[in-house]
């Protein structure tokens, strides 16, 4: 329970359907902020304060789990590194796939408790003791993308209470029950990073360090303080001293951590069709190896792209039917069959 | 994991004590009066009987002057105040320094961190006593030192003759926490030697909202808080009548009972103590021996384990518990306390604590003992490589 209306309703629903409900507030944050600022985050102790009024409102025990060093570790940590190795990565997926659906759900079953339910908006059913994970009814907030990432096992352990609803009706629900958190704002910006300044806070993590930036045919066009302030597909804060031959504007198209080189270049060279992905995890029970075709989703709320996939036990091979742009190596590819998660790859390298 | 109810096995006395029956009354008599005790008038004169009354009781209790009794918000009030008091009487008169033991209570603890370099810390032995070579560090420099009567988290009982000695040689004043010492040992204020003493009422069965500083007329302490000049200016404010008056109710009543209470919450101690280290690795912390202990706090590190998880689980089996140390937004620190003893930081984040009261039965330590090899099992089990 982050405090915020998603969970908080979840947690409202498990009760009405007759689970023993027991709210958990994970600390994630060695040094919280007393308060929220703005409505970055959910880590303050003024979130964890909030979880804790819904929780008694619902009439259910209430504790605060600390898994500030793990998530150090394995969240925080994996974000620079991967940064600092030229990927562009999603802490969000990294969290779910070991903190709340592997070291809480592991600590909650030692426990005694039968599964862990979040207030993410994905759809799960039982099919011939299969759990499957489906994109939510409300696709604007469709969530699975970042679920993408779980195993048969962890969904075999979890619960989803809010897909099928659409969010207007969850802040209703919320008010309905006299929840002070269902005006609450949604929290959009890394929890970590709570002034929302990712570029300010690589280079606390990382340093200064001074690069080159060089267009398609290697010529330098301008200087850079490290190449983790940049992203494949950015446009803005280049700050190019020499314009383009042909004045267009140019993208980042590529980083390259061992010479700290920028690559700049025309929004053409965006576009990738094929998508080398590794580390292959499966949301559903048999892997789905082999060639299928199928959908690629790469970004939180990007869209679902028609493709053949090849897939073996190490890595994954996307041929988009359409080219696409803005594809890191570091972003997750989530497949998906229709609607349904069938698994995820880490991007290696994209074409 | 049936969270049932408020039928519940309270063994967390040392946080906060159920209201006793003749404490409620004597709040309830009193709270309805009109009247500052401080107002000339009949109201006035009237609250003014009840709460000298209950300064007069209080002070019988413990074996101090009626004068001595200082009414506080509390047992962190009184600390505050003679930390602070103490600290600004002596930067005036060469004694720059005050000092505490490594094993306070926060109310001490914090208040002597915030003076900053003017702190002195006395080191414990591995059972939480301060030690003769700490006390011997005591010199002409400090001006008070602040020793416990009884560790709040293990139990232990400081050696207070030795510290009261000590301090005299060194002519330094010398004050004890003894909120966890009230009605569990025999308190005199007169006959310990000391120059104040702090107590809380919610600790022995009084409300909670209300303390004493036991203070000696003679002793030196700056005002650090200002107003009115009640309770002989050392804490101005309005003093709460009703609430004075329910815990010199409740301490008079603790202190009658002493001599059978002891005894009777001693044997369940030892039947916890027994009880608990039955499961492998279970050990209690603190001194051992007649006198050396509470007997109502049983304090024992559980390692493998999160002191976290294992309050979870007897939470849900009805149990009401504590580790006894502080919690930063609902997240347990390891123990000052057990770290100050030269525990490791797995030890004294493993740690909890069963506090006994007026009202705790055998059927509580019962329960205690019914859920706990379960607890500690699936504690264990939780307790992964985070």
């Amino acid at each position: 329970m982050s405090g915020g209306v998603d969970s908080s309703v979840a947690a409202a629903r498990l009760v009405a359907d007759g689970h023993e409900v027991v709210g958990v507030h994970l600390a994630l944050n060695r040094h919280p902020e007393a308060y929220r600022s703005g409505s970055r985050g959910c880590c303050s102790l003024e979130d964890a304060q909030d979880a804790r009024r819904v929780a008694d409102v619902l009439g259910i025990p209430f504790y605060v789990w600390d898994f500030s060093e793990r998530f150090h570790c394995d969240v925080v940590e994996n974000f620079v590194a991967e940064y600092a190795a030229g990927r562009t990565p999603n802490p969000c997926l990294r969290c779910n796939e070991k903190i709340k659906f592997a070291a809480v759900l592991d600590r909650g079953l030692a426990l005694g408790f039968d599964a862990v339910a979040t207030g993410h908006y994905a759809r799960l059913d039982w099919a011939d003791d299969e759990a499957r994970l489906y994109r939510a009814a409300d696709a604007a907030k469709d969530q699975s993308y970042v679920l993408g990432v779980l195993t048969q096992e962890q969904l075999r352990r979890s619960l989803f209470p809010l897909y099928g609803t659409e969010k207007p009706q969850v802040r209703a629900e919320a008010a309905a029950l006299g929840l002070r958190v269902a005006a609450k704002p949604d929290s959009h910006d890394i929890c970590f990073i709570s002034d929302g300044d990712t570029a300010g806070f690589l280079t606390r993590a990382l340093g200064e360090r001074d690069g080159t930036i060089v267009d398609t045919a290697g010529t330098v066009v301008g200087r850079h303080a490290g190449h983790h302030q940049f992203t494949v597909g950015q446009r803005r804060g280049l700050r190019l001293g020499v314009p383009a031959t042909d004045g267009r504007p140019r993208y980042v198209l590529g980083i390259s951590p061992a010479t700290n080189t920028v690559t700049v270049g025309p929004r053409e060279g965006l576009a990738v069709s094929a998508i080398e992905a590794i580390r292959p995890t499966w949301a559903v029970a048999e892997p789905r190896l082999g060639r299928w075709r199928g959908l690629v989703q790469v970004r939180a709320h990007g869209a679902a792209m028609p493709c053949a996939i090849a897939a073996d036990a190490d890595g994954v091979r996307v041929d988009l039917d359409a080219s696409a742009e803005g594809i890191a190596p570091g972003q997750a590819a989530v497949l998906y069959d229709g609607d349904l998660v069938v698994g995820a790859a880490t991007i290696a390298s994209a074409a | 994991m049936a969270s049932s109810g408020f039928a519940r096995h309270y063994v967390d006395h040392a946080a906060s004590s159920a209201l006793r029956p003749s404490a409620a009354a004597a709040v309830r008599g009193a709270w309805e009066a009109v009247g500052n005790p401080s107002s000339l008038h009949a109201s006035g004169r009237r609250a003014r009987a009840i709460l000298e009354n209950a300064r007069e009781q209080l002070a019988d209790a413990v074996g101090a002057l009626p004068a001595e009794v200082v009414f506080t918000s509390g047992g962190t009030e009184a600390d505050n105040l003679v930390i602070a008091g103490g600290a600004g009487w002596g930067a005036g008169e060469g004694r720059p320094f005050v000092a505490a033991s490594t094993v306070e209570h926060p109310a001490i603890a914090q208040s002597v961190r915030a003076l900053g370099a003017r702190a002195v810390w006395l080191g414990v032995d591995a059972e939480g006593l301060v030690t003769g070579a700490a006390l011997d560090s005591l010199d002409e420099r400090v001006a008070w030192a602040s020793v416990m009567w009884v560790n709040n988290e293990t139990g232990a009982v400081q050696p207070l003759g030795v510290v009261v000695e000590a301090c005299r040689r060194a002519g330094v004043r010398v004050h004890s926490d003894a909120v966890q010492a009230l009605g569990h040992l025999p308190v005199s204020f007169a006959a310990s030697g000391l120059d104040a003493m702090t107590l809380s009422a919610h600790k022995v069965g009084g409300p909670v909202g209300v303390g004493a500083l036991v203070v000696r007329r003679d002793a030196p302490l700056a005002t650090v808080s200002h107003g009115g000049g009640q309770e002989r200016t050392l804490r101005s404010g309005t003093v709460p009548v009703a609430l004075a008056a329910g815990f010199a109710v409740a301490a008079a009543e603790c202190v009658a009972a002493l001599a059978s209470e002891r005894a009777r919450l001693g044997a369940l101690r030892a039947r916890l103590a027994a009880g608990l280290t039955g499961a492998a690795g279970v050990r209690v912390n603190g001194p051992s021996g007649p006198g050396a202990v509470s007997p109502a706090i049983c304090h024992v590190t559980v390692p493998g384990t999160r002191a976290d998880d294992v309050l979870f689980l007897l939470d849900a089996a009805g149990i009401d518990c504590s580790t006894g140390s502080a919690c930063t937004a609902g997240v347990h620190q390891p123990s000052d306390v057990l770290l100050a003893m030269g525990r490791s930081e797995a030890d004294a984040s493993a740690s909890v604590r069963f506090s006994f009261g007026h009202a705790t039965t055998v059927a509580d330590v019962e329960a205690v003992l019914a859920a706990w090899p379960d607890a500690v099992a699936r504690a264990r089990a939780a307790y992964g490589p985070a």
